[in-house]
């Protein structure tokens, strides 16, 4: 397959094909970074920006690490004590973007969709390392990827994903990249913390909504925890953490519902405590430092297929 | 020119239109739009006459800005501007303005729009002291609660665009609040921009029990549907199942309150046209300046620029058989003037050829306000000719004709 798109924005509208073109490339990556010495060219030359106006340190960091072990050179513009916090606007950010010239911007923002707005005003090719509530493509795919390494084909899986789905880009980017490759999801969680859409019989193709979480583990291939932020509950969405715990929380005993060695996944940071056990957390089940290790992996898929000259010899 | 020629040339000839409810930005905002540019952007929509909305700064709640905006307008010289003035003094929510001083200064009615009165009690007390002279009191219905921080239509779209939703029932809430408030008060109510289905059976039903209740839709609401936030761009009687996105989602242009809704309820304002339930049509003419919308969606200012494309809108819904001609005409000229308590002037009238083909595009537009999810598109009919007080003030693209006053 060719690979024709110019920016990363959403996987909303990618085919499996793309999809596939993608864990395909990953492999390569994992690859490139298992040698003695973790380097490739095929960015040489090429600048990366990583743009993020919303603190994050994990995604940040790994695609740096992606982008470099690519060789290419990497300028950040992050949000902390950069003009964006003294409310410089978007477009006035895109400006500057447009003349320091990067070849990608990865970008990250507190306003779902704003990577459509930057990529209408730039040359470069863009990359949504996370918008709002609504997307986060590199976190689906290198769940996939990861789910992947576990269960094999992922058609006839069913993944519970559960916790603040309304609000939550992972949620949505794992829909988008999980149901194209066969999986079915189960989607549970607190019905305030879901969209009303999906709870009423609009749920995306591929999806349901199970709020009873038991009822959703049992006989489930993985889960995957969400992070639950905790003003949800200042905002009337939930009585008490302790009570989301209860209700919603992995525990041992929940995951054992699961098939047997099913999977246990989160796209940090965690909550300990809240919506995962510690033991659950760094158990057996867990693969959440393997998803660390894959979103590196991922990212450089990414960034080979969007700028990348077609070498991976090292140089 | 005569209107028997005009008629003989194969135009449309219809009563001026009557917009109730329009924002002309100035005082205040004058880099949005000001009144004499809304009232030429009015004239070249065929709107003899704009109600102009007081959420300006200040607000309009002294007889002195009253007179302020109708000297202005008059000074204009395009569409007639009648000042609409606030319900509570400086929009602030908390106390009533002088209703009656306000309407001997000019003031055709009284509205806080941008905000519903919250507070109950109030707005109980603003029906009851109207009714001393019938003054028409506007409310733009909204429980403020429930539509939090939404910022468009709460629905499928909304899920998957991950952005924050203002449902259905924060206006229909709203609508019920305020017709049982009108039923106890028996005070002249009129709910502007009314955008669901659930609020037009309220009102429906208030009507068929009597009350002193009018409304109105605007012509974004009766063509577009929130799939326009996610870029898809066909008018609701062109909809396909599922929908085709064409434009770059998350445009900020698609953003304004009440939201774009389902095609459910794009389908009942229709039917209220029909049946009489919705009485006008007004446009809720929103300019922006560009810094206020070309920003991230969630930031952006709401509204749509829509008093030139408002015609070509409803006629667009005519053509496809979901009205017929004279409905949609009444619903912007006598319906209004109904409402109001205005007569339908036999000396403003517009010529119409309805079906002209045109582009929008952002010079094209007199509004100073360019922000509208058609810019780009092709429309069909427009107004060529209008006449204010049996004076031609706007002729542009009459046929065989050179284009005058329509800078």
């Amino acid at each position: 397959m060719r690979w024709s798109r110019r920016h990363v924005l959403d996987t909303d509208d990618w085919s499996t094909e793309e999809i596939e073109a993608v864990l395909d490339t990953t492999g390569a990556m994992v690859e490139v970074l298992s040698r003695p010495v973790r380097r490739a060219p095929p960015l040489r030359g090429r600048t990366v920006v990583l743009f993020f106006a919303e603190a994050s340190t994990r995604t940040r960091v790994s695609f740096e690490l992606a982008a470099r072990t690519l060789s290419a050179d990497v300028v950040n513009i992050s949000a902390s004590g950069s003009s964006v916090e003294k409310g410089e606007s978007l477009f006035d950010t895109v400006r500057t973007l447009q003349a320091l010239g990067g070849d990608v911007v990865v970008m990250r923002h507190g306003s779902s969709g704003a990577p459509y707005f930057v990529s209408e005003r730039t040359d470069a090719a863009v990359i949504n390392a996370g918008d709002g509530w609504h997307a986060h493509p590199t976190q689906g795919l290198l769940d996939a990827y990861t789910l992947r390494g576990a269960l094999g084909d992922l058609a006839k899986k069913r993944v519970v994903i559960v916790g603040d789905v309304v609000h939550s880009r992972v949620a949505r980017s794992d829909i988008n990249t999980l149901v194209p490759l066969g999986a079915s999801i189960t989607l549970s969680g607190p019905p305030t913390l879901m969209p009303s859409a999906w709870r009423c019989g609009q749920a995306p193709v591929g999806t349901t909504y199970e709020p009873d979480l038991d009822r959703a583990l049992d006989g489930a291939d993985a889960v995957i925890a969400l992070r639950l932020q905790k003003e949800r509950q200042e905002g009337g969405l939930l009585p008490s953490l302790r009570e989301y715990t209860r209700v919603w929380g992995l525990s041992e005993a929940r995951v054992s519902r699961m098939r047997p060695g099913a999977p246990v996944m989160h796209p940090g940071p965690m909550n300990e405590g809240v919506e995962i056990d510690a033991s659950v957390a760094h158990g057996a089940r867990s693969l959440v430092e393997r998803q660390v290790t894959n979103g590196v992996a991922v990212r450089m898929a990414l960034l080979y297929l969007l700028v990348g000259t077609p070498t991976l010899e090292a140089s | 020119m005569e209107r028997r020629e005009l008629e003989s040339r194969g135009y449309l000839v219809a009563p001026g239109f009557i917009d109730l409810h329009a924002h002309l930005r100035e005082p205040g905002f004058e880099d949005s739009e000001t009144i004499a540019s809304g009232a030429r952007a009015a004239l070249r929509g065929g709107f003899t006459t704009i109600c102009a909305m007081p959420n300006t700064e200040p607000a309009i709640d002294s007889p002195g800005l009253v007179t302020e905006v109708t000297t202005r307008g008059r000074a204009a010289a395009a569409a007639r501007v009648l000042p609409i003035a606030t319900i509570t003094r400086g929009r602030a929510g908390r106390e009533l303005s002088d209703l009656m001083e306000l309407s001997a200064a000019g003031a055709v009615a009284f509205s806080d729009d941008g905000s519903p009165v919250d507070d109950a009690q109030l707005f109980r007390h603003a029906l009851e002291y109207a009714r001393t002279k019938d003054l028409l009191i506007i409310e733009h219905a909204q429980d403020t609660g429930l539509s939090g921080k939404g910022v468009m239509n709460e629905g499928v779209v909304s899920a998957r665009l991950g952005l924050p939703g203002i449902a259905n029932a924060a206006e229909e809430t709203a609508v019920s609040r305020d017709i049982a408030i009108a039923e106890m008060t028996g005070g002249r109510l009129h709910l502007t921009h009314v955008s669901t289905r659930g609020a037009i059976a309220s009102i429906r039903d208030a009507k068929a029990r009597g009350l002193r209740i009018t409304c109105d839709v605007t012509p974004h609401h009766l063509a577009m549907t929130d799939d326009w936030v996610a870029g898809v761009r066909e008018f609701a009687w062109e909809r396909r199942e599922p929908p085709a996105p064409s434009a770059t989602p998350y445009d900020s242009a698609t953003k304004v309150n009440p939201p774009l809704r389902g095609l459910r309820d794009v389908r009942a304002l229709w039917e209220g046209l029909a049946d009489g339930t919705v009485d006008a049509i007004a446009t809720d003419h929103a300019p922006h300046a560009s810094v206020k919308k070309d920003v991230e969606f969630d930031q952006a200012a709401f509204g749509i620029s829509g008093l030139e494309t408002a015609l070509s809108l409803v006629l667009g819904g005519v053509g496809a058989g979901w009205a017929d001609r004279d409905t949609v005409i009444r619903a912007l000229t006598t319906g209004p003037a109904g409402i109001l308590g205005i007569p339908v002037r036999d000396d403003d009238w517009v010529a119409i050829d309805p079906d002209v083909e045109w582009s929008v595009a952002a010079e094209g537009l007199i509004s100073m306000g360019k922000n509208t999810p058609l810019m780009g598109r092709k429309l069909r009919g427009r107004v060529v000719y209008a006449v204010v007080g049996g004076e031609a003030r706007f002729e542009g693209g009459l046929r065989g004709a050179t284009p005058v006053g329509s800078r």
